[in-house]
């Protein structure tokens, strides 16, 4: 596994006092936040910083820590040594609340058989979250998805480790972004032959290079040539379930809206799609198109300012 | 048994209201006492009167979760993390507007 250095996580001077440790997490928690940052990796950085402050904001940890020495840089191959941890004791971490912490390899080797008391009474397995992002395209069809989680899980020693497990899961037709999938016993494992806790998986769609979502309906927007707008057209659209073909009202502008009732994600109702207009004019760049538009502008009448009164 | 073999078919949760009051605490790891009080500032509204025929949706799971990591990450009050939601949802329909409106501008402000 990769050696981690907590102090430059948190880009602190390997003397920093308690209280600068504290201010240089507080800090880099508001900027990487996931709930309140946009940055790039939020969350793993989030993660990280959090791990790293676990350790040096608790005085038994920081010292252990600390007895690695400069023997290590970032990222470099790292195995405990075999006197790690003599002469310490481990409480349990503030990130612990709640949720299980997620943390590395790095750190649950160093302090994860001390994280947690191994309870033997029966209990219910904690309730877990993860995230599954999939194809607008699946809430048309159905599908099958494949995830893979990392969930921190007690071993028969107490010790906190890392499992990953792989779920099929079905994704059922009608499912709306936002959505929870709840599937239950595939949380933690109870304890006591207590049963297991749920999984609860947060479905997003994957953004659509044509369609927008809200709720259970959709917006495309449609180009349309001058002339089909002007006149009156019956042109092809895409929809999620295939081509159609749409009347075009005569004297339809830009950004005038269409609406193709039932055509959005399917359920009871079935949501709606939107067809946004959008006129496109075809470009002045040759001797003939050039003419055709100098045409309109003779023949035409047309102020397109007139609303604003010049 | 391989369990990872097997095709799960779950329950979906969507605007109706469903998972009561213990589920939903259970599922933040929480306390239903924090849960009542998250009702009583008014971050969720449950469907029913009665505490126990109240029923959340997923919204209010997704909402509950996130004021329990602003208030354990931030060491926030519950009123302040409230307002750190609602600031957050504004900007997330802003960031949807603008979207819609094709104008997907970056906004980061640093």
């Amino acid at each position: 596994m990769e050696f981690k250095d907590y102090y430059k996580t948190l880009g602190v001077e390997r003397t920093a006092t308690a209280d600068e440790v504290k201010k240089a997490y507080r800090k880099l928690a508001r900027t990487y936040h996931p709930d309140v940052s946009k940055e790039a990796n939020a969350e793993a950085r989030f993660k990280e910083i959090g791990e790293a402050y676990e350790v040096l904001q608790d005085t038994e940890k920081r010292a252990a820590y600390d007895q690695l020495g400069n023997r290590w840089r970032e990222g470099q191959e790292f195995t405990p040594p075999p006197d790690w941890g003599a002469g310490f004791e481990f409480t349990q971490g503030r990130a612990s609340r709640g949720e299980a912490p997620d943390f590395s390899d790095f750190f649950s080797s160093l302090f994860g058989n001390f994280a947690r008391q191994a309870d033997a009474s029966r209990a219910r397995g904690e309730d877990h979250h993860a995230k599954i992002v999939i194809p607008l395209e699946d809430a048309f069809q159905g599908a099958t998805r494949t995830i893979t989680l990392r969930a921190p899980q007690l071993d028969a020693q107490g010790r906190v480790a890392l499992r990953e497990h792989t779920l099929n899961v079905r994704i059922p037709k009608g499912i709306r972004d936002g959505q929870l999938i709840r599937l239950a016993g595939q949380g933690a494992p109870g304890a006591g032959g207590a049963p297991g806790g749920d999984l609860y998986l947060e479905v997003h769609f994957d953004p659509h290079a044509l369609y927008r979502v809200e709720s259970h309906d959709l917006s495309l927007t449609l180009p349309l040539a001058p002339w089909e707008a002007a006149l009156g057209a019956t042109v092809k659209a895409p929809t999620p379930t295939g081509v159609v073909e749409v009347k075009i009202p005569a004297g339809s502008q830009s950004g005038r809206k269409l609406r193709l009732k039932g055509r959005g994600i399917p359920g009871e109702p079935a949501g709606d799609l939107y067809l946004v207009l959008d006129v496109v004019l075809p470009k002045a760049d040759t001797e003939q198109a050039q003419q055709i538009y100098h045409t309109m502008a003779r023949e035409l009448a047309f102020n397109p300012r007139k609303a604003l009164g010049v | 048994m391989d369990r990872e073999q097997d095709l799960l078919t779950g329950s979906v949760i969507g605007d109706e209201g469903v998972l009561a009051l213990e589920e939903l605490a259970r599922a933040c790891g929480a306390e239903a006492k924090w849960i009542i009080e998250l009702v009583a500032v008014g971050v969720l509204e449950p469907q029913g009167t009665d505490i126990s025929c109240w029923r959340f949706r997923a919204a209010d799971l997704t909402c509950a979760r996130r004021v329990f990591r602003l208030q354990r990450d931030f060491d926030a009050s519950l009123d302040a993390a409230a307002v750190m939601l609602d600031l957050l949802d504004q900007i997330e329909q802003l960031r949807a507007r603008l979207k819609r409106a094709g104008q997907d501008v970056d906004l980061d402000v640093e």
